[in-house]
């Protein structure tokens, strides 16, 4: 996030694209909620009637996948209102001429043919986010997980930048994190180009750095994305994976096809606390603690560095993932023993002065937002300041493209794939907890009443649900939420594991795969199979 | 024009801002007034008459919650009537309220129980017609007890005007009026538990809060392990198991949880936690059959043998080693994790890129 979640219920206008947030950030809600409550504007943009589409003046219910027509007919339509923010365009960007001439054809006209969102809609929502003092926009994985995923960023940023909207308190650009703990895997550099605090590992002197303080060389090939260590496992240039903390059989794209990559590997190594359907297929498995069994921090969507706790002891000879890690390491030879796990943050921090100034003691009681880099320094509430990191912010140009695999005569339908409110992620912890079982125990597939009455499917009959990759069966819900032609299954669930349909397309960028759109059919199923009489009730 | 005001509380002055109420000023005081259906959050409400002051000059004692300050107002929030007022109060609550502190999921922490306490109440003056509820809640998160429901309003509220939600609200009239969902209908929502953190009697509680105990309890702050909002969790711990979650207010999500925060967190104990280390045993394809169609977590045990931690740490490094050695650094490579510290995080790209070799380091962030 460019802003903090404090800041949220200062804006005027909110502008949520692609982010089931009520869902899957529900305390981030709270204050959107809050802010409509103190009279704020809120306009959505998804293909379903999510639950915060009730506070929001405006639903645009566009088709999955179209997101950057939209957001390019709004660009559009602000540019012809002069709704732009030139003061702001000739400080601080470059590249608005170009961008401005290739909007010229995307008109509101031209969008809602490719949306599917009226004209007239596509219009109000650029004159109300262009005419705002205090926007803000939000997304999450609607906007990413597409073959054009970056793209869509592009568009976002786009639009921020050309109406000023960036740099200013309530005023950005934010995506938010799905996991707890996913800014700070990326800020300690576990990602494949960037050394810990986005330092490129291609960078010589960058690399002389890391290598004084660790005392070893460091490779200059930037390495694979995990979509891409799946790929290079498949066809054999990666031999051995250790996985911690993952579970990758379930939340990647094609499930059979991860399987396979998994099961062709030499050594596969899997560290967790449960025996998820990953461990399942290691040649290792290591019992770890869990986040109440160990200290340390996590990272927060809007950047704050907080402090975790051990409050209970791990069971049986369970260890925490440091020592584990530190274990083996020191059988290669490279020492990572500390004497505190704060020593280890005091390391990243020497590194990366973002979070120089951060201390355990600093944040006891509560968290600092980096960047932080004094002793003395409060925090950074939002980012970008009067300056870029890159100095002149860059208008990148966004044609759109569709998917890469839209519905067609054989798999008429279009699937969506994502998380519902009572269970997190591949459900290997919420899965566990029976009270969330109970509320939402099964599988099921959300349907539009037109399409269930086209295909003649009952609420809460079975159905099979096939892709070109495999086939599940799940209960159909018939819900007034998606729109004709789009249907929506939850990945948290083993026995119908939505990932088993989707596409491993990956954006070229950015290398996240299109999890939000695939082409998929629904067929009724006789009442006798195996998901029927699992049946609760 | 002055935005402050500026009052005599019990003989001190205080200077608020404009449009405070009186119990306002006087918290700022740190002057304790005792109220049931009071939250900072929430509209103020005027229903439990506990926080009752007089006013130089007003007829009759006002509510402090409802009232706001006004320039020169004299205050007395504590005299031998008001007292006498609250304790009355009191005493009608408690005259129909399940005297079963014993049992009570919310004894020790039951703002009605530490009134009681306080004004001296062990039985009530009064006796009249009890409220009786079948408790028939088969929802598996929050236990609602309502002949221990006071009527504060506070669940209502918060599920209002801060959740969004309305999934209960006051029915009926009178003696007879409850808190419920329509139609008296078992409870449908988001299970957030909101209602549960703000009741102040034993009315609302966690489900699985049950017999699993309210004193020795040990409290430690951390941070949620589910979604990137990062909220404060507070873990209530009794012999090394948590037993129960909350959120302080004074915390970054104002003490608001959803479902998953607030009553997500039994995973930590389970059963089938991994507690030793494994090496498989049976060939791969048997258990990716498995993962395909008809898991079962025991079978899936069965593909394994435990080792001690140094065999295991041993057989992966010497694997490791050789797999290096063949096929060079770059066909190893490290995913970490979304759910581990940033400490981890950093040791484990520490470990792939120093002692492995390589950068094909990642984590989840695409999923």
């Amino acid at each position: 996030m460019t802003n903090s979640i404090e800041e949220i219920e200062h804006h005027d206008v909110i502008f949520v694209i692609g982010s089931n947030t009520t869902e899957t950030h529900p305390i981030i809600a709270l204050r959107m909620k809050r802010a409509v409550r103190k009279g704020a504007t809120l306009i959505v943009a998804d293909p379903r009637k999510i639950d915060l589409v009730r506070f929001a003046r405006l639903w645009l219910p566009l088709r999955p996948g179209t997101d950057s027509a939209l957001l390019n007919a709004m660009m559009h339509v602000i540019i012809r209102e002069g709704l732009i923010d030139r003061t702001f365009i000739d400080a601080r960007t470059e590249g608005f001429e170009a961008l401005r001439e290739s909007l010229l054809d995307c008109s509101p006209e031209w969008a809602a043919d490719v949306t599917g969102v009226p004209a007239g809609d596509i219009v109000r929502a650029a004159r109300l986010y262009g005419n705002a003092s205090h926007p803000g926009i939000y997304y999450t994985m609607g906007i990413t997980q597409h073959s054009h995923g970056t793209e869509n960023v592009f568009a976002i940023a786009n639009l921020a930048l050309m109406t000023g909207n960036l740099g200013k308190k309530s005023v950005g650009v934010n995506p938010l994190r799905g996991q707890n703990n996913v800014q700070g895997a990326t800020d300690m550099g576990c990602i494949p180009d960037f050394l810990p605090g986005y330092q490129k590992v291609a960078v010589p002197e960058i690399r002389r750095k890391f290598e004084k303080a660790w005392g070893v060389t460091l490779s200059d090939r930037p390495g694979l994305t995990a979509t891409d260590m799946v790929k290079a496992a498949l066809s054999g240039t990666i031999r051995a994976l250790y996985i911690m903390g993952e579970n990758s059989v379930l939340s990647d794209p094609d499930r059979d096809r991860t399987i396979r990559a998994l099961q062709g590997l030499d050594l596969l190594v899997v560290q967790d606390i449960f025996l998820t359907e990953t461990a399942a297929l290691a040649d290792v498995v290591f019992p770890a603690a869990c986040f109440a069994e160990k200290d340390g921090t996590f990272t927060n969507t809007e950047r704050r560095v907080q402090r975790v706790r051990k409050a209970v002891e791990p069971p049986g000879e369970a260890r925490d993932d440091a020592r584990i890690i530190a274990e083996l390491s020191g059988r290669f030879g490279f020492d990572l023993t500390y004497d505190s796990i704060e020593d280890v943050f005091r390391e990243a921090g020497r590194l990366w002065p973002a979070l120089a100034g951060i201390t355990y003691r600093r944040i006891a009681k509560t968290g600092l937002q980096w960047p932080c880099p004094t002793r003395d320094h409060p925090g950074t509430r939002y980012l970008f300041k009067g300056s870029f990191p890159r100095g002149r912010a860059a208008f990148q140009t966004v044609r759109f493209r569709p998917p890469l695999e839209l519905p067609d005569e054989d798999y008429p339908l279009l699937l969506s794939t994502g998380r519902h409110l009572f269970h997190y992620h591949t459900a290997s912890m919420t899965g566990r907890v029976e009270s969330l079982v109970r509320i939402e125990p099964k599988p099921y597939v959300e349907i539009s009443a037109a399409d269930a009455e086209a295909l003649g499917i009952l609420h809460g009959e079975n159905v099979r649900v096939s892709s070109r990759r495999g086939a599940i069966e799940l209960e159909a819900r018939i819900s007034a939420r998606p729109i004709k032609g789009v249907v929506f299954i939850p990945f948290h669930y083993r026995d119908a594991a939505a990932n088993a349909l989707t596409h491993s397309a990956l954006d070229p960028l950015s290398r996240i795969p299109e999890l939000k759109v695939c082409a998929v059919k629904i067929e009724r199923v006789a009442q006798s199979t195996a998901t029927t009489r699992q049946k609760e009730d | 024009m002055s935005t402050t005001v500026t009052l005599r509380i019990d003989g001190r002055n205080v200077t608020v801002e404009k449009f405070s109420t009186i119990l306002d000023a006087a918290r700022t005081l740190e002057i304790p007034i005792p109220t049931l259906c009071h939250h900072p959050d929430l509209v103020p409400y005027g229903g439990c008459r506990l926080c009752l002051v007089e006013i130089k000059g007003a007829p009759r004692p006002v509510a402090s919650c409802t009232t706001f300050v006004k320039d020169g107002l004299e205050v007395t929030t504590s005299s031998p009537r008001l007292e006498r007022l609250r304790k009355t109060t009191l005493e009608l609550i408690l005259s129909d309220h399940p005297r079963d502190c014993m049992t009570c999921e919310r004894a020790g922490d039951c703002k009605l129980q530490e009134l009681a306490y306080f004004y001296g109440i062990r039985d009530p003056r009064f006796e009249g017609e009890r409220r009786i509820y079948r408790t028939k809640d088969k929802n598996p998160c929050i236990a609602r007890d309502m002949e221990k429901c006071i009527l504060c309003g506070l669940c209502v509220r918060v599920c209002d005007e801060i959740q969004g939600v309305a999934a209960i609200d006051f029915a009926y009239r009178g003696f007879r009026t409850m808190v419920t969902p329509p139609f008296e209908r078992e409870l449908d929502c988001e299970f957030c538990g909101q209602c549960v953190a703000v009741c102040p009697t034993g009315a609302l509680t966690g489900a699985m809060w049950a017999q699993k105990g309210r004193q020795d309890m040990r409290d430690v702050e951390t941070i949620c392990p589910y979604c990137g909002c990062g909220c404060t969790l507070t873990l209530h711990i009794r012999r090394n198991e948590v037993i129960r979650v909350s959120s302080r207010r004074e915390t970054l999500n104002e003490g608001w949880l959803c479902a998953k925060g607030r009553f997500g967190y039994e995973f930590i104990h389970r059963t089938d936690r991994l507690k030793k280390p494994l090496v498989r045993i049976v060939p791969k394809s048997e258990a990716a059959a498995l993962v395909k169609s008809g898991w079962s977590h025991e079978r899936a045990a069965s593909f394994f043998r435990e080792v001690s931690w140094d065999d295991a740490l041993d057989l992966v490094a010497a694997r490791l080693g050789e797999i290096k050695e063949r096929h060079g650094s770059d066909a190893i490579g490290g995913i970490s994790s979304a759910r581990c510290t940033n400490e981890e995080n950093y040791l484990f790209q520490k470990f792939i890129r120093g002692a492995i070799g390589t950068n094909n380091v990642d984590h989840c962030a695409r999923y």
